[in-house]
Order: structure tokens, then C-alpha cells, then sequence
């Protein structure tokens, strides 16, 4: 039991680094909302000055806005979905006692392994490619058309490349959970009559919930930021069909250098981050309190 | 120690006073072939110039525009030499961003540049960067397929005679395409080509009072035709291509014809890239009649920034690697067909050049036919063939980009394309202040 002198010498030690973090994360934000209600563009330092919430006007009133946020929560809900069912999936098939075991798990967890731009081009120019891709191929082979896949389906196919490489996460969270399941619980159960479905629905996924719940909080914060597989594949195209919220902020940022509208852009993904977090944690943060 | 000791320790403490007395000038520049060449040619200069150290660095196009712009804009100040397109030089000489390169030395030919180029990068009677190379775009083909269709390609065609040449030549079982062009989403992307294909339209982007005109009919035949082109004659995915994309698809022969810069000439007529290079052959980008072709303007070109304390040195070294000497110096290590083309017209004059590169004689006249201050049909109030130089471009121009992509994809149709393109321009231009 701690003491009140060793929680306030806690306190006072902590204090720097607290400090710092806080520093750390105020400073860009006030700098940037700063930014966010500023006209500035490097290459027009002619027009700048206050604009009060003109950024936020123009970023909103910008066709591709609506889509950008749609495209942001669908990537995320859809990357979370094909991830945990495909992660549950996984580590079931790797827990069995199967023949080289070892290295069966080390080639699921490969991918997590491979940079973000990596994985993208190796996606775009030698699976996806609608000449050179393996698609291509298998499809030329079967005697159909080549689906030209970041033209037709380009949001499917960012969804793809991003859910490929999260896949290894969830399974290698969720195999650890899995493995510090109690087998004679298991047993136990299946001298008492329970099928298989049963023994999974009661025991296996109630016991898996806390990683599952722990898969969907860390994969939240980083699917709302995919950003270079969308670069590097579709670069938000066609016409804003794979545009998300950090993209759409880069491309104003740095293609179009409107630092103001680039701000209130950040401004507004903070904001949203903040909501999904809010939601996140409600539904399904509880878990962790147990 | 011994005396020999003594004396290594007094000539490395000279060689260090030495080094530090020496400036250094820190050189951005763009990652392509012929900037790479001139970077393992540094130590020529620096032997010439013992006082001048040289640091490069080299980046990817749009990372090198974003850093430089960054740079200049908040005075950084961290480049002494910047690798520029002509789109950046007029708006950033009127900025006073730039130093007019009036100290080039007594040897450098200005006037040896060609007009065409110099004309693009000259602001009030000043020459605010100095052009490292030079290009325009044209049509190269394959000689072999065009037989094939029972066609000849004339050296000056029409649109209609490439479109219907593309229709005959594509063979999707075999995997030729009749035609590739550019559909990746960019002002210097789709749009440097659909702009000067729509020059050639007689559409333009702007009308004297900066209203925008997708509006027209003029950009109406151009984007159809285009789509329609495409549709029947291009290769799947086109609305993913982009330069390099294109190159690769026309060096493995799946294009009967490719519309894109000249300097790609010399790639596609190697044989150690381009499994077609002794069936390549060159003609003028495509007209409609209306008395503009649909081929570009464009120069990376060295320029140096106002901020720089070291622009003596600075412009020695534009001088250096921009000057005649440095094009024979090039022939010298790597042949003549190696060296940065469409900057001086003595090139275009020496024979040895015109043996080594075939496509010598189109690239000039592809060149000479486009000009900056005139690029369509009707009058315009910017400067540019592929681009407008204003500030605004290249958001707009990518914006639009986009649009005219997903026209390309058949996620949107042209009319839809058009008015979105004519609503965003719109508003940029009455946010820019141009219209009220």
C-alpha cells in the first residue's frame, strides 16, 4: 500500500515527463489552429492575414469533403471487420497442433513486418496490376477480362492492401489470448456434451474479448490515418472515390500548399478522431475495466 | 616523429585551412537521368573551382517542388542552387524570390538558348533561371504496327488520323494498345497533356477576365474525344498511368502509339530498355486544323534564390553546368546522344548530335511550335503551353486532374466532369481574387 509521501514522490517524478508529453502534443495543435484560421499559401504571400473560419468553410463546402469522411470511417470499419473475424479465424487455425507449426506462424505474421509503401507497390505492380498484375494473369488464364482494380473498385482495393497488413496484428493478439485459454475448462466442457460452436461462443470468444477489444482500440488510431498505401496506389482516385481525411489534408498541404484550408483540415480529423475514440470506448472499452 | 610525419601533419592542417575558406553550395535538384549525370560530373567543376565545395540533394519531383517551395517561401534559405520548372520561374521572379542571372560570364552564350525556352523563363527582358534541359511532347510510334494497319504516319497528323490509326492498330489479344496516354490525376500529370491536347481544341482555361470555360464546347470535344479514344484504344488501367507508367508499357510494345515528352525519345530508342527500339519513329504532336498542336512546353532550369549569401558562386554554377562546355564535356564521357537536349540551338546544329539522336530534328520543331505567351487559339491572360502560371495552379490543376481521371475510369461522366471542373474553378478564381 502506498503511502501519501511515495504517491506525491511518485507524482513529483513523473511531473517532467508529463510536462513534456503535454508540451509535445500542445504545441503542434495550437500552432495548427493557429494556422486554421489564417489565409496562407507560401507561393501567394500576397493574400494572408486572419480569415476567422473561411478555412473551415471552404474545407467543408469542398466536394471531396463528404467523401473523405465517408471514405475515412469506411476504411476503418471495414479494415476493423476483415480484421477481427479474419484474426479470430487465424489464430483458431494456429492454435491446432499442425505440422511445422513455427513456420506457418512466423509466414502470417510476415506482412506486419513490410512498410506501408512497401506493401502498396509490391500490391499495385505485381498482384493488382491490371497487365503485369497475378490477377491479371489468373483472370487472362480462366478467359475473362482483367479487372483494372484501383480504376473500378479503388476504395475495395486500398481496404484490401491496409486489411492484408493489419490481419498479422490481430492474429498474433489474439493467438496469445487464445493460448492462455484454460484447457481443462475446455475439456471439461466437452465431457459435458458442448459442440464445438457452443465451446467457442461460451468459452473461447468471451475469454478473447479483452484482446479483441484491445485489437480494435490500436487499430482504430492507425486506420484513421492510413495515408501512404493510398499514395502510392490510387493517390486518392479516381476523382475522389479513395480519398480520406489525411489525404485530403495532404494534398492541400503539400500539393496545394493552402497551409489555412491544410490546418482545418487537421483541426476537423482531431475532432473526429475524438469522436470515434468517444464511441470506441463506450462500446467496447469497458472490457478493459474488468 | 619522424620529419616525414611532421610534414603529412603541416600539409593536412593547410588542406583543412583550405577546406575551410572554401563555400559550400547546397544544390536541390530533381532525381531524373540527366540530373544524376551532372552530379557525378561535380568534381569537374570543383577541380575548376577549387574554392567551391558542392552538396546535392537529390529528391523525387513533388518532394523537391514541396521543399523548395517551402524553402523560399519562409526565406529558409537552406539552397543556394534550386531546380525549377518553367511554371515556377514567372510567378516566383515576380515575387522577387529570385536572382536575375545577369553574372553567367563572358563565355556563356545566352543567345544561344533556344527563343522558345528562354522566352519561358525571362521576366521583363531578365533571364531568372537558366535552362538545364528542355522539352516538348510528340507523337513516337511503332513503325511496324502502323504497316500493319495499312497506314502511313504523316509528320505533321491530325487528331482524327491518330484516333482512327489507334482504332486499327489495337489488338487487345495480343495485348497492343493503339494508343497511351496520360490519365494519373496532376496539373503535371493528365494535365499537362489534356492542356495542350485542348490547346489544339482551341479550348483554353481562362478567358480574358480569368472566367473559366469548361463551360465550352471547345473542352467538350476535347475531354470526349479523349474518353472515347481511350475507351476503344487504350490500355486497362489508364486512368492509373502516368509517365513512367506509359514508358514501360510503350518499352515492352504493348503501345502503338505514345503522345509524351520528347526527352522519352531516348528511352524508348535504346535497346537496353525498350525490347522496341529499331521500330520507334517520331511525328509532330496531333492538330484539329485550328493552327495549334497538342504538344507542351517545359524546362527544368537552375535558379538561385534571393536569400542565398553565396550567389557568386552560386551562378558559377549555373554557368557551369548549363553551358556549352558542359554539353561537349558530357559528349566527351557518354556520347552525344547522352547529353541534357533542348536548351541550346547549337546542339540541334552540330552534326555528331543529329547522327547520334534520331528524334533531334522533330524535338526542335516540337519546340518551336509551341509558345508560352500564344498557347491556344484565342487569347488568354496567362503565360504557359501545359499549365497557367499562377499561383492557384497547381491546386486547381490537380483538383481538376481528379475529375478529368474519373472520367477516364467511367466513375463520372464528361459532362458531370466539366461542371464540377467549372465549379471549382470558379471558385478558386473568385477566392484568388481574379473574378468577383
Amino acid at each position: 500500500m502506498a503511502t501519501r509521501q511515495t504517491q506525491t514522490l511518485a507524482r513529483l517524478m513523473m511531473a517532467p515527463s508529463v510536462v513534456l508529453l503535454f508540451i509535445w502534443m500542445i504545441v503542434p495543435l495550437i500552432v495548427t489552429l493557429w494556422f486554421s484560421f489564417q489565409q496562407y499559401n507560401p507561393l501567394n504571400p500576397m493574400r494572408d492575414g486572419f480569415v476567422g473560419f473561411a478555412n473551415y468553410a471552404l474545407f467543408y463546402s469542398n466536394p471531396a469533403f463528404l467523401s473523405s469522411i465517408i471514405n475515412t470511417l469506411l476504411i476503418v470499419g471495414s479494415v476493423l471487420l476483415i480484421t477481427v473475424i479474419g484474426g479470430i479465424l487465424l489464430s483458431l487455425l494456429l492454435d491446432q497442433p499442425i505440422f511445422g507449426q513455427g513456420i506457418v506462424r512466423i509466414l502470417v505474421i510476415s506482412p506486419f513486418f513490410v512498410m506501408p509503401p512497401v506493401a502498396a507497390l509490391v500490391w499495385k505492380n505485381m498482384i493488382m496490376h491490371p497487365s503485369y498484375g497475378v490477377f491479371a494473369d489468373i483472370a487472362r488464364f480462366l478467359g475473362v477480362q482483367p479487372v483494372d482494380w484501383f480504376a473500378q473498385y479503388p476504395l475495395f482495393s486500398v481496404i484490401i492492401i491496409v486489411a492484408w497488413q493489419w490481419l498479422p496484428f490481430a492474429t498474433l493478439i489474439l493467438l496469445t489470448a487464445l493460448q492462455s485459454l484454460d484447457r481443462e475448462q475446455m475439456e471439461a466442457a466437452e465431457m459435458d456434451g458442448a459442440n464445438f460452436l457452443a465451446r467457442f461462443w461460451h468459452l473461447t470468444l468471451p475469454h478473447m474479448s479483452r484482446a479483441i477489444t484491445v485489437v480494435i482500440l490500436i487499430q482504430t488510431i492507425f486506420l484513421l490515418a492510413v495515408y501512404a498505401e493510398i499514395l502510392v496506389t490510387t493517390n486518392g482516385g479516381p476523382g475522389y472515390a479513395s480519398t480520406n481525411l489525411p489525404f485530403l489534408v495532404y494534398q492541400k498541404a503539400s500539393l496545394e500548399f493552402k497551409i489555412g484550408q491544410a490546418s482545418a483540415g487537421g483541426i476537423i480529423a482531431v475532432i473526429l478522431a475524438n469522436i470515434v475514440a468517444f464511441f470506441a470506448m463506450r462500446a467496447v472499452g469497458k472490457n478493459l475495466d474488468r | 616523429m619522424t620529419l616525414k610525419t611532421i610534414l603529412l601533419g603541416a600539409c593536412s592542417a593547410l588542406a583543412l585551412a583550405g577546406m575551410a575558406s572554401a563555400e559550400t553550395l547546397t544544390i536541390a535538384t530533381v532525381n531524373n537521368g540527366d540530373m544524376i549525370r551532372m552530379q557525378g560530373l561535380t568534381s569537374e567543376f570543383t577541380a575548376a573551382n577549387p574554392d567551391i565545395q558542392v552538396e546535392w540533394v537529390t529528391l523525387e519531383e513533388n518532394v523537391l517542388r514541396e521543399r523548395v517551395t517551402t524553402d523560399i517561401a519562409t526565406k529558409g534559405g537552406q539552397y543556394d542552387v534550386m531546380t525549377i520548372g518553367t511554371y515556377e520561374v514567372p510567378i516566383w521572379a515576380k515575387q522577387n524570390w529570385l536572382l536575375p542571372l545577369d553574372n553567367l560570364g563572358a563565355d556563356y552564350d545566352a543567345a544561344d538558348i533556344i527563343p522558345a525556352i528562354s522566352g519561358g523563363l525571362t521576366v521583363d527582358g531578365k533571364l531568372y533561371a537558366a535552362p538545364f534541359y528542355g522539352e516538348s511532347s510528340f507523337i513516337m510510334y511503332r513503325k511496324d504496327l502502323m504497316e500493319k494497319a495499312g497506314l502511313t504516319m504523316p509528320d505533321a497528323p491530325t487528331w482524327d488520323f491518330v484516333a482512327d490509326a489507334a482504332r486499327k492498330m489495337t489488338d487487345r489479344a495480343t495485348g497492343v494498345n493503339g494508343i497511351c496516354l496520360r490519365g494519373k490525376a496532376g496539373w503535371g500529370e493528365n494535365m499537362a497533356f489534356l492542356t495542350a491536347m485542348s490547346n489544339s481544341f482551341g479550348a483554353r482555361w481562362f478567358d480574358e477576365n480569368w472566367k473559366p470555360q469548361f463551360d465550352q464546347p471547345e473542352w467538350k470535344n476535347t475531354l470526349d474525344f479523349y474518353v472515347n479514344l481511350m475507351k476503344d484504344a487504350g490500355p486497362v488501367g489508364a486512368s492509373s498511368n502516368g509517365f513512367n507508367e506509359n514508358l514501360a508499357l510503350f518499352q515492352q510494345g504493348k503501345c502503338g502509339m505514345w503522345i509524351d515528352a520528347t526527352v522519352a525519345a531516348s528511352f524508348v530508342s535504346n535497346p537496353k530498355d525498350s525490347t522496341v527500339a529499331d521500330k520507334v519513329s517520331y511525328a509532330l504532336a496531333p492538330d484539329t486544323g485550328l493552327g495549334k498542336r497538342g504538344n507542351w512546353l517545359w524546362a527544368w532550369s537552375l535558379a538561385v534564390p534571393a536569400g542565398t549569401q553565396k550567389a557568386e558562386a552560386a551562378q558559377k554554377f549555373v554557368s557551369w553546368a548549363t553551358s556549352k562546355a558542359y554539353l561537349e564535356l558530357v559528349a566527351s564521357k557518354e556520347g552525344w546522344a547522352n547529353v541534357p537536349p533542348g536548351t541550346r540551338s547549337s546542339l540541334y546544329a552540330n552534326p555528331e548530335y543529329q547522327k547520334a539522336a534520331p528524334f533531334a530534328k522533330m524535338t526542335l520543331d516540337s519546340i518551336n511550335a509551341a509558345d508560352p505567351t500564344k498557347p491556344t487559339v484565342k487569347p488568354v491572360p496567362y503565360v504557359g503551353v501545359q499549365f497557367v502560371a499562377i499561383p492557384e495552379f497547381q491546386g486547381l490543376g490537380t483538383t481538376v486532374g481528379q475529375l478529368f481521371s474519373a472520367a477516364l475510369a467511367g466513375q463520372m461522366s464528361v459532362d458531370d466532369a466539366l461542371k464540377q471542373a467549372q465549379d471549382a474553378s470558379t471558385a478558386t478564381m473568385t477566392e484568388g481574387g481574379y473574378i468577383k
